[in-house]
């Protein structure tokens, strides 16, 4: 850009100020770059309230919304909505709003807390699977074939059927079951990663093994993990869902939505309409703000959708 | 071609085998005996002893998997101490009505789903394209058994269209005979895989106008009709073939949802019963013929879509 500045005339200033190359941003990090994406999707940013909006609706909700969850009144059963119950009462009498909370903080420390599990099972074995090759690879994928092959639903319900006293132990149930998918991307991942021109300066340097694991293979491998922790955690929140409606969810004293809304069935020929709505659309609305979270990170994380 | 088919059926046959070892495990460690259910809940040790004696589960877990495998092999699935039947018969009385919901309900999907995905792609932006996708990812973020809710709500106990509980006719040809009320069975499970068809059949037709010979087909002249006929429809709806092949999972879980909530007697019924009343022996042949059905759906899909797709060279 150095010679014939001079008699370009009106297209001066234009040059000047975006060279041939584009324009160069300084723009930091790529975290700092997936952040800005992220931020620009107005679907991501409706996600992103959606989610802190029913976080502090369950956790916070009840220090603000006091209604008494540990013992029902019979005689204020399936009361409509009015003063002192804005959402009415449910069958056993307990207050519906406040319900709402407490299956709301069911519903996101399963989805967390399995999705967790299941994503450092699935992570390590992908690892493994990835870098050993080989033999080790082909019997640790066989297994995960495997698993991927029986309808994860059925485990899940013979499962929560004997453990689901505790939020942890059925997070363990659903958590155990969704690793599967994890693995495998991440193998995939780790495979592709493997034969990457960077990695291979990078060894061709004397990188040792530790170090182009923690320095190359799992920093790049990470987006792909992170943007399936969302979609796991809108999963096990549906799957706790549906193992609930069913009756197999958790025991007393734990409530979740997915037994409100069987609850709720029981009492729909009597049109007790606030049994069923409300709940449900906590249920749905909390799934999409992870759905939408995931689609925008897996937009911001994948370089070749990115605008220059 | 044939030794990839070897091949493929042969790891087939692994996960398969896979598949029933770890169902019997697992079965096995939640459920060791059905002696106390058989017995009743004021049994004596002494006759469960006798009970697990006779019937062969005080055995090893191995020596009970080689029995099973066995068994299995021979085409005999087990037999329910509960509804004292074969489960070979029990399947017999009820596949046929699940396979009816699941199967009419797969067609429509596809049907559905294909001209869906590939017009919200050519008309990506609009406000139908707009209405389309948020409608699905609505749909995708609930539950099955909410869909049912709210047609339940809406078309039978509001508008009174259909009626809310599905056919209780024994046959197929019954059920057929019957299509009102299985209306909405059939409508639950279809919207619940449309919206998942849709979206990818959006982005797969997305991708595929964006190729060159999109613009070639457009270059040399032909209609857009033609453009979007011949060569758009044709290599956008491929991958509906791996789609459904790996949709089967969830068809079967919904299906095993929407016969509970519609009270549908066929195999899904049978399995929730069966959970109540730890039926061991159907809840492993259910199981175990999901797990096969989904082997076999991918294994169908491969070799379905290298024999559609020329590009698809396997060795």
């Amino acid at each position: 850009m150095t010679m014939g500045l001079g008699g370009l005339g009106p297209e001066t200033d234009l040059l000047l100020s975006e060279p041939e190359g584009g324009v160069v941003y300084s723009e930091g990090s790529s975290f700092r770059l997936a952040l800005r994406s992220f931020m620009e999707n107005r679907l991501a940013i409706a996600g992103a309230v959606i989610l802190v909006f029913f976080v502090l609706f369950s956790f916070v909700g009840p220090f603000v919304y006091h209604s008494n969850q540990s013992a029902g009144d019979l005689l204020q059963a399936h009361l409509p909505p009015r003063q002192g119950h804005p959402l009415g009462t449910d069958t056993s009498g307990f207050d519906e709003l406040g319900r709402m909370m407490k299956g709301g903080q069911t519903a996101l420390e399963i989805g967390l807390l399995s999705a967790l599990i299941a994503t450092v099972v699935g992570t390590l074995w992908g690892a493994i699977a990835g870098l050993a090759g080989g033999v080790v690879d082909g019997i640790l994928m066989r297994i995960v074939d495997i698993g991927l092959s029986i309808p994860t639903l059925f485990i899940i319900l013979i499962l929560a059927d004997r453990y689901n006293a505790t939020v942890l132990s059925f997070a363990l149930v659903i958590g155990l079951n969704q690793w599967l998918a994890p693995a495998r991307l991440v193998r995939g991942e780790v495979l592709t990663l493997r034969v990457r021109d960077y990695v291979s300066a990078a060894r061709a340097m004397g990188a040792s093994r530790t170090r182009l694991i923690s320095r190359h293979l799992i920093p790049n491998a990470l987006g792909v993990v992170i943007v399936n922790v969302t979609f796991q955690i809108a999963d096990a929140i549906l799957y706790t869902s549906v193992v609930g409606f069913l009756g197999f969810g958790l025991n007393y004293p734990n409530v979740d939505w997915g037994d409100q809304l069987s609850d709720g069935v029981d009492q729909l020929l009597n049109g007790y309409w606030w049994l069923i709505y409300p709940v449900g659309a906590c249920l749905i609305l909390t799934v999409m703000a992870f759905n939408f979270i995931g689609d925008a990170l897996r937009d911001a994380i994948d370089v070749r959708l990115r605008k220059r | 071609m044939t030794s990839y088919l070897i091949r493929r059926v042969a790891s087939a046959v692994i996960v398969v085998l896979g598949v029933m070892a770890a169902t019997f495990l697992m079965l096995h460690a939640v459920f060791p005996s059905p002696a106390k259910v058989v017995l009743g809940a004021r049994t004596t040790p002494q006759a469960i002893a006798a009970f697990n004696r006779d019937n062969g589960f005080d055995r090893s877990v191995g020596a009970q998997f080689l029995t099973y495998v066995n068994h299995t092999i021979h085409g005999n699935f087990g037999y329910s101490y509960k509804l004292n039947q074969s489960v070979n018969s029990l399947f017999k009385e009820n596949a046929g009505r699940s396979a009816l919901l699941s199967g009419v309900s797969l067609v429509l999907a596809v049907v559905i789903a294909v001209p869906l995905g590939i017009a919200q792609a050519v008309k990506r932006n609009s406000l139908f394209d707009y209405v389309a996708t948020g409608t699905s990812f609505t749909l995708y973020s609930m539950p099955i058994f909410f869909v049912s809710l709210l047609l339940i709500a809406i078309l039978s106990l509001k508008l009174n269209w259909f009626p809310f509980e599905a056919s209780q006719a024994s046959t197929v040809i019954g059920v057929i005979k019957q299509p009102r009320s299985m209306v909405l069975p059939v409508v639950s499970l279809t919207i619940v895989s449309v919206a998942s068809f849709s979206r990818y059949l959006r982005s797969s037709a997305l991708d595929n106008l964006a190729q060159d010979y999109i613009k070639v087909a457009r270059a040399k002249g032909l209609s857009e009709r033609s453009v979007l006929y011949r060569h758009l429809v044709r290599n956008s709806s491929l991958p509906i073939i791996t789609l459904v092949g790996l949709s089967l999972p969830d068809l079967l879980a919904g299906n095993l949802i929407t016969e509970e909530v519609f009270n549908f007697h066929g195999l899904g019924l049978l399995f929730f019963a069966a959970l109540g009343n730890e039926d061991y022996s159907i809840l492993l042949a259910y199981t175990l013929v999901g797990g096969i059905l989904v082997v076999l759906g991918n294994l169908v899909a491969d070799i379905a879509l290298s024999m559609t797709d020329p590009r698809i060279r396997l060795t």
